[in-house]
C-alpha cells in the first residue's frame, strides 16, 4: 500500500499527480498497488510526501514528483527501498517527533471520509462517554480541563458553555467558527479536511453539553475541500446514527448543516459570523448582549473555533487533567501552531504552550527559505504584532505575547527575511482593515484609510514627526473605540513595526538597532 | 401640497433597466432553499455557481421571494467580495495578497501576472480569457506563494509556473 496526501496543500504542489503517476507505473510493471489518500501530516515542505507503510512502521518520500516515480519503483520504495527522496521512517523526523499531538494525531495516517479508521483510532470515545454522563458534568470536565478558545480571543471554552447550558431558550444552536482568514493559518482547514469527523465530534459534545439541537459550520469559501469534506462526513455520522434523531438510541437529539462564506474576512468575528450565517451583510452587533444568550436568530448560541472543538473528544475520552497537564500557566493543553512564510520547513507544530518562538523558528522551521537572516516574525495573524529578533525568545503563551502587545491569535507565525520593508507591511495592515471593515464604527471604517495615508506620507518624508504623532493618536483611537478586534487590532502591526523597525518608515530609531539572527 | 409626491419609479420600471438574465434558473435555485432559516447566501451562492455572476435584475426576485427589501438583497450582495455584478473571464485567478505570501515574493507574482493579463486585480484581460482577482489567504501559507485557478490551488508558484498555468487557461477558449 502507498499513501498519498489528498490535503489542499498537497493538492496544490502536485499530490493528484504523483498518485496517478504511481498508478500508472503500477499499471506499467504489472504490481497491483493500492493508493490510500490520507491527511497530510502536516510536514509541508515535503508535500507531496508519499508514505509506504513496512513493518517497522511508515517509511516516506518526499517531496515527490510525478517525473520520479519510475525511479521510486527502480528503488524497491513498495518495500522502503532507499532513494534520493528518502526521509526514512516518518515518525522519527524531528519535526514530527518532537510535537506533542493530542489533535492532529491521525493526521496523515488515516483516510479522512472512513469512520471505521477514524473508530479504530479512538474516534468518537469522546463523545460516547459524554454521552454516559449528565451534560453539567460535560461542561465541568471541559472548563476543568483549561481550554481557551482557540479563535484569538482566548475565552474559557467551558464558561461559555455553562453560559448556554444556563440559558433558557425554545431552542439553541452550536455554530462552529470555520472562517480561518488569518494569513498564516490553516490548523482549521487541516482538521475539516483530514479529520472532519473530529470536528463534527466535538460539535455534538458541545451540543450535548449545552443542550443544542441544531449547529452550523461556516466555513469560508476559500475552502471547498474542507465543504465536501465535511458535508461527506456528515452524510456518514448521520447514517451509522451519530448525528440526527435520536443519536445512539439516547434522548438526545443533534444535527448540522455546513453554512459557506463569501469572501469576507469579518464574518470570522462572532457576530458578524451569525448575521452571516442568518442571510444578512456580515456587521458586527453590538455586545451584550452575548451570543452565548442571544445569538442566531436570537437564541442561546455557542460559538466556537475548530481547534477549540476538535480539543474536547480527547478532553472527554481523556480526562481533563490529563490535558491540563499540557501547557504552562494559564494557557493549558496544546496549540497547534503553523509556520508560515519565509521559513524552510514550513508547517504543523503541535505543542505544549510554552515553546518559544526561537525554538519553533529555528529548531523546526530551520531558518528562513531564502538563507537570509530572520527580521521580522508576525504572530497571531494580520492584526498580530510584528516581532524583531531580539523577541525570538518570548514564550508561545496567551499572557506571556500579551505583556509584548502581542497575541497568540489562532497560532499563525509568518516568518520574513531581512529583505522586507516593515512600513510597506503597516501601510498593508491599515489597507487591509480598510478592505475588510465592516463599516459599522467609525474608528475602524475611517481611521484604516486615514491610517494607511499618514504612514504613505511619512514614508514619502511629508512632515513625519507630525504626521507619525498624528499616527500614534489614531492608533490610540482605533484601539480603544473600535467595536471589534479589527479596527482594535489593526494597530498593533502597526505600532509594533514603528517600534522594532523606525528606520523603513525615515524615522530616528529610539533604541539600537535590532542585531538579527 | 398634498398631491405633491415626488415620482416613484415602478417596479416594472425598475426591472426593465437591468439586462434580462435566467429567471427560471434563479427561480430554480429559490425553490431549492425555500424555507431554509437564513438562506439568503446560499441563494447568492448558487445564483453565482447557475449563472456565473449575480444578475443585478435578480435582486427583485430575490427580494420577492424572501420577503425581503431589494436594498437589504442588493447590500448583502454588494458586502462579500464574492459576489461579482457582473459576469467574469472565461477563467478566474485569485492571486493571494496577505502576509504569508508577502514574504516569499506575492507581491513579485502579483505585478507579473498584471503585466501578462495587462490588466490590474478586480480586472479581465482585454481577450475575456482570465479575470484577476485579489485574494486574502488561502490557507496555503505553508506553501506561499498561492493562487487559485478556477477553484484549483497552487502552491510555491513561480512566475514560471504562473506564466504557463496561463497559457494554458488562454489557449482553450
Amino acid at each position: 500500500m502507498v499513501c498519498v496526501p489528498r490535503d489542499s496543500t498537497a493538492l496544490s504542489v502536485g499530490a493528484d499527480a504523483v498518485a496517478a503517476a504511481i498508478a500508472a507505473e503500477a499499471v506499467r510493471r504489472g504490481l497491483p498497488v493500492e493508493i490510500k489518500r490520507t491527511s497530510s501530516r502536516g510536514l509541508f515542505w515535503l508535500e507531496p510526501l508519499v508514505e509506504v507503510p513496512t513493518a517497522a512502521g511508515a517509511v516516506g518520500y518526499g517531496p515527490v514528483e510525478p517525473e520520479e516515480v519510475p525511479g521510486l519503483f527502480e528503488a524497491g520504495f513498495l518495500q522502503g527501498g532507499r532513494h534520493s527522496r528518502s526521509l526514512g521512517p516518518v515518525a522519527q523526523i524531528p519535526f514530527l517527533a518532537r510535537q506533542e499531538r493530542l489533535i492532529f494525531g491521525r493526521a496523515g495516517v488515516t483516510d479522512p471520509q472512513s469512520l471505521a479508521e477514524y473508530q479504530a483510532h479512538g474516534g468518537l470515545a469522546g463523545l460516547r462517554r459524554a454521552l454516559s454522563m449528565a451534560p453539567a458534568a460535560v461542561v465541568d470536565e471541559v472548563h476543568a480541563s483549561g481550554l481557551r478558545g482557540r479563535g484569538g480571543a482566548a475565552f474559557p471554552t467551558g464558561i461559555k458553555w455553562r453560559t448556554v447550558a444556563g440559558a433558557q431558550a425554545p431552542c439553541k444552536y452550536v455554530a462552529v467558527n470555520a472562517d480561518e482568514g488569518d494569513s498564516g493559518t490553516y490548523s482549521d482547514r487541516m482538521v475539516m479536511e483530514g479529520d472532519p469527523f473530529l470536528l463534527l465530534e466535538g460539535m455534538a459534545i458541545a451540543a450535548y453539553a449545552t443542550g443544542a439541537s441544531h449547529g452550523y459550520i461556516y466555513v469560508r469559501s476559500e475552502y471547498p475541500h474542507a465543504v465536501a469534506a465535511l458535508e461527506a462526513a456528515l452524510a456518514t455520522l448521520r447514517a451509522a446514527g451519530w448525528y440526527g434523531a435520536r443519536v445512539q438510541g439516547s434522548d438526545f437529539s443533534f444535527d448540522a448543516e455546513v453554512r459557506v462564506g463569501a469572501g469576507a474576512y469579518i464574518c470570522g468575528e462572532e457576530t458578524a459570523m451569525i448575521e452571516s450565517i442568518e442571510g444578512k451583510r456580515g456587521m458586527i452587533r453590538y455586545k451584550p448582549p452575548l451570543p452565548a444568550l442571544k445569538g442566531l436568530f436570537g437564541m442561546p448560541t455557542v460559538v466556537n473555533n475548530v481547534v477549540s472543538l476538535a480539543s474536547v473528544p480527547a478532553i472527554l475520552d481523556r480526562g481533563a487533567q490529563f490535558y491540563a497537564d499540557y501547557g504552562m500557566g494559564r494557557s493549558r493543553g496544546t496549540l497547534p501552531i503553523q509556520l508560515a512564510g519565509n521559513v524552510k520547513r514550513a508547517g504543523l507544530v503541535e505543542k505544549a504552550f510554552g515553546v518559544t518562538l526561537r525554538e519553533l523558528i529555528e529548531d523546526f522551521g530551520g531558518g528562513t527559505r531564502s538563507g537570509r537572516p530572520v527580521r521580522a516574525v508576525q504572530v497571531g495573524g494580520p492584526l498580530g504584532a510584528y516581532f524583531d529578533a531580539s523577541l525570538l525568545d518570548l514564550p508561545l503563551d496567551y499572557e506571556a505575547l500579551a505583556q509584548h502587545k502581542g497575541m497568540a491569535g489562532h497560532g499563525g507565525i509568518v516568518v520574513f527575511d531581512d529583505t522586507v520593508d516593515m512600513a510597506e507591511q503597516a501601510r498593508y495592515a491599515m489597507a487591509f482593515c480598510a478592505i475588510e471593515s465592516c463599516g459599522k464604527c467609525t474608528p475602524c471604517r475611517v481611521g484604516s484609510t486615514r491610517g494607511r495615508e499618514l504612514i504613505e506620507r511619512i514614508v514619502r518624508g511629508e512632515r513625519p514627526r507630525e504626521n507619525h504623532a498624528q499616527l500614534l493618536k489614531l492608533c490610540d483611537v482605533m484601539e480603544n473605540a473600535s467595536l471589534c478586534a479589527l479596527g482594535g487590532m489593526a494597530p498593533w502591526p502597526v505600532l509594533s513595526a514603528l517600534k522594532y523597525f523606525p528606520e523603513d518608515f525615515g524615522l530616528p530609531s529610539e533604541r539600537q538597532p535590532a542585531h538579527v539572527v | 401640497m398634498k398631491d405633491a409626491v415626488l415620482p416613484r419609479p415602478s417596479r416594472r420600471r425598475v426591472e426593465a433597466d437591468h439586462p434580462p438574465y435566467d429567471v427560471t434558473a434563479v427561480a430554480a435555485v429559490l425553490e431549492r432553499w425555500a424555507g431554509t432559516p437564513g438562506n439568503l447566501l446560499p441563494v447568492l451562492h448558487d445564483v453565482q455557481a447557475a449563472l456565473g455572476h449575480v444578475p443585478p435584475g435578480c435582486v427583485a426576485q430575490i427580494a420577492r421571494a424572501l420577503n425581503r427589501s431589494r436594498a437589504e438583497v442588493h447590500g448583502v450582495i454588494s458586502f462579500y467580495h464574492d459576489f461579482r455584478r457582473q459576469p467574469a473571464g472565461r477563467h478566474v485567478l485569485k492571486v493571494c495578497q496577505a502576509e504569508s505570501c508577502q514574504a516569499t515574493g506575492g507581491r513579485a507574482l502579483t505585478a507579473r501576472l498584471e503585466q501578462l493579463l495587462g490588466c490590474g486585480l478586480g480586472e479581465t484581460s482585454a481577450d475575456g480569457a482570465v479575470t484577476l482577482e485579489a485574494v486574502y489567504c488561502l490557507g496555503n501559507c505553508a506553501c506561499s506563494p498561492a493562487m487559485m485557478l478556477d477553484g484549483r490551488l497552487f502552491g510555491r508558484v513561480t512566475e514560471a509556473a504562473a506564466e504557463r498555468l496561463l497559457a494554458e487557461a488562454r489557449q482553450d477558449a
